[in-house]
């Protein structure tokens, strides 16, 4: 069963240097709480996997956490680059950090594989392409029809962070709105942590409500606002002003910095 | 914001005619961007039914805003289903449910082959783009793609610096030898004009070109020596509809 615990606890607890972490989210709920507690905790030689590595994984780049990017599409969502993963790519700023990128549908099937227990997904997809001889897919023949098909290896990461809108006080969790692959990233994971916007005495059922079981998590940490500058679907708007800002503020690395001590670093911690 | 008496701009013709390309369209998938404006102004002004498919998970979204982010929460709120990432992919685009995609790209190649990886050396790159998100098997899978790019010779390249995305390989027959159940891009929409496949060789070329533009500006702007077709189509200009509900559109 999960321990309800705080965020400081949890992180301490949970994550360790040198871990693969997969902090997911597609676009919505992504735990960026949690993601500055491991900054704040000082973890090192992070293997960061996520499909969509967004604002919160450049900033754990650019403050040197990560050794390496498991990812499928490393971009600020609608508004262009990621400054600091560029930074690390092009120019290896702070240290050069190692790329292992996949397509979506890639990364998509190699977690639901990892929750499955199972070695390995089988998909179309990758062929033609000049991606498929330089990341970890092989093709596999249909056992039934000879189709050529592709094989990507399972995702089972040491540790899954996800954030979602409320956990009871069992730790059961329930998110709603756009589930990404949440569900997928806990089960996949050897050790999962979950930060809530709120403990609640029951869960009411919502529509398109995803219910994670308290007992495949390992810690459930209240975090109000904690996946901003994302958002938590009817709870929190997301802040699509700070991506523009991060778009201009990530360029520099000095700016980048000081902002990161400052808003960061220096927070005081989630009780 | 210019009001709708202002001549069109380039970009407003490429999105208006992004948008008429939709008319008859089921569904369409989208990214950000000009895309997601052209398929939203699609929906106002051709078709109400068309379902606006994003990668978010969002089927059936019905934006009144322009989204900044795939994962706006507008998308979800108003979606007909709001899908995990696994099943987007492996039940609603890699079987072909979605008719049209929307594609956008850093370089486009002769064969409408994509690059949204790097520009420069993969180990070490000049410029390091996104990746390649859902674009290789969204090319892959749906039934027809039609890319959105702006018209120059650094986006249309001779050469691709990464093959992040296929459309028709090196030639015919390809997408069949790989497997392919879509039919590949049938158009590229730029500013200057509208790029299509050559029926026997695959080839983009210029079948349409926008008001006010000449072929031999297209021509300049292309990185290969591209082929014109014998009497290319003149777009017609946006009508008072589309161009004052894009600009409705946009101040929203």
């Amino acid at each position: 069963m999960a321990e309800l615990t705080s965020l400081g606890e949890a992180v301490a607890e949970i994550v360790r240097d040198g871990d693969s972490i997969a902090m997911e989210g597609f676009t919505h709920l992504i735990p960026f709480a949690a993601g500055h507690e491991i900054l704040r905790q000082g973890r090192r030689q992070l293997e960061l996997v996520r499909m969509t590595p967004d604002i919160l994984y450049d900033q754990m780049i650019g403050m040197g956490a990560a050794r390496k990017l498991v990812f499928s599409y490393g971009g600020n969502p609608g508004v262009g680059s990621l400054h600091r993963f560029r930074d690390a790519v092009e120019h290896g700023w702070p240290h050069p950090i190692e790329l292992e990128e996949h397509s979506h549908a890639g990364m998509a099937n190699r977690y639901a594989a990892g929750a499955a227990r199972l070695p390995f997904a089988v998909m179309r997809g990758y062929v033609g392409t000049d991606l498929a001889p330089i990341t970890r897919v092989r093709p596999i023949a249909c056992p039934f029809t000879g189709e050529e098909l592709v094989a990507v290896p399972a995702l089972r990461p040491d540790v899954a962070i996800i954030h979602a809108q409320e956990a009871d006080r069992e730790g059961n969790v329930q998110l709603w709105g756009i589930p990404g692959v949440q569900k997928e990233a806990v089960l996949s994971a050897d050790r999962a942590l979950v930060t809530v916007e709120r403990i609640v005495d029951e869960l009411e059922p919502r529509p398109g409500g995803v219910v994670i079981p308290g007992w495949v998590i390992d810690a459930v940490a209240e975090a109000p606002g904690g996946s901003q500058p994302s958002y938590s679907l009817g709870i929190t708007v997301r802040d699509n002003d700070f991506y523009r800002f991060w778009d201009k503020l990530s360029r520099d690395r000095d700016e980048f910095e000081s902002w990161m001590r400052q808003h960061v670093l220096t927070e005081v911690r989630t009780p | 914001m210019a009001t709708s008496t202002e001549a069109a701009t380039s970009g407003e013709v490429q999105t208006v005619v992004a948008a008429r390309r939709l008319e008859h369209a089921n569904s369409v998938f989208i990214g950000v961007g000009r895309p997601s404006t052209a398929a939203i102004l699609a929906r106002m002004v051709h078709n109400p039914h068309l379902v606006l498919v994003y990668e978010s998970g969002t089927i059936g979204a019905k934006p009144f805003r322009i989204p900044l982010s795939i994962g706006d929460g507008e998308l979800a709120e108003t979606a007909d289903a709001v899908v995990s990432v696994p099943e987007m992919f492996n039940y609603w685009i890699g079987p072909g449910r979605v008719q049209i995609a929307f594609l956008g790209a850093a370089q486009v190649d002769r064969f409408g082959n994509l690059n949204s990886t790097v520009i420069g050396d993969y180990a070490h790159p000049k410029t390091r783009l996104p990746g390649a998100g859902g674009a290789p098997e969204i090319a892959a899978c749906c039934q027809e793609v039609v890319v959105i790019a702006p018209h120059s010779a650094r986006t249309f390249v001779e050469q691709l610096d990464f093959r992040t995305t296929v459309g028709y390989g090196d030639g015919p027959g390809d997408r069949a030898r790989l497997g392919f159940h879509g039919r590949g891009p049938t158009a590229v929409v730029t500013d200057l004009g509208v790029l299509e496949p050559d029926p026997e060789t695959c080839e983009l070329t210029l079948t349409q070109i926008h008001p006010g533009v000449d072929v031999d500006s297209v021509r300049a702007a292309t990185g290969w020596d591209l082929n014109v077709v014998a009497e290319p189509q003149s777009t017609p200009p946006p009508t008072d509809e589309e161009l004052s509900s894009l600009r409705d559109l946009l101040s929203r």
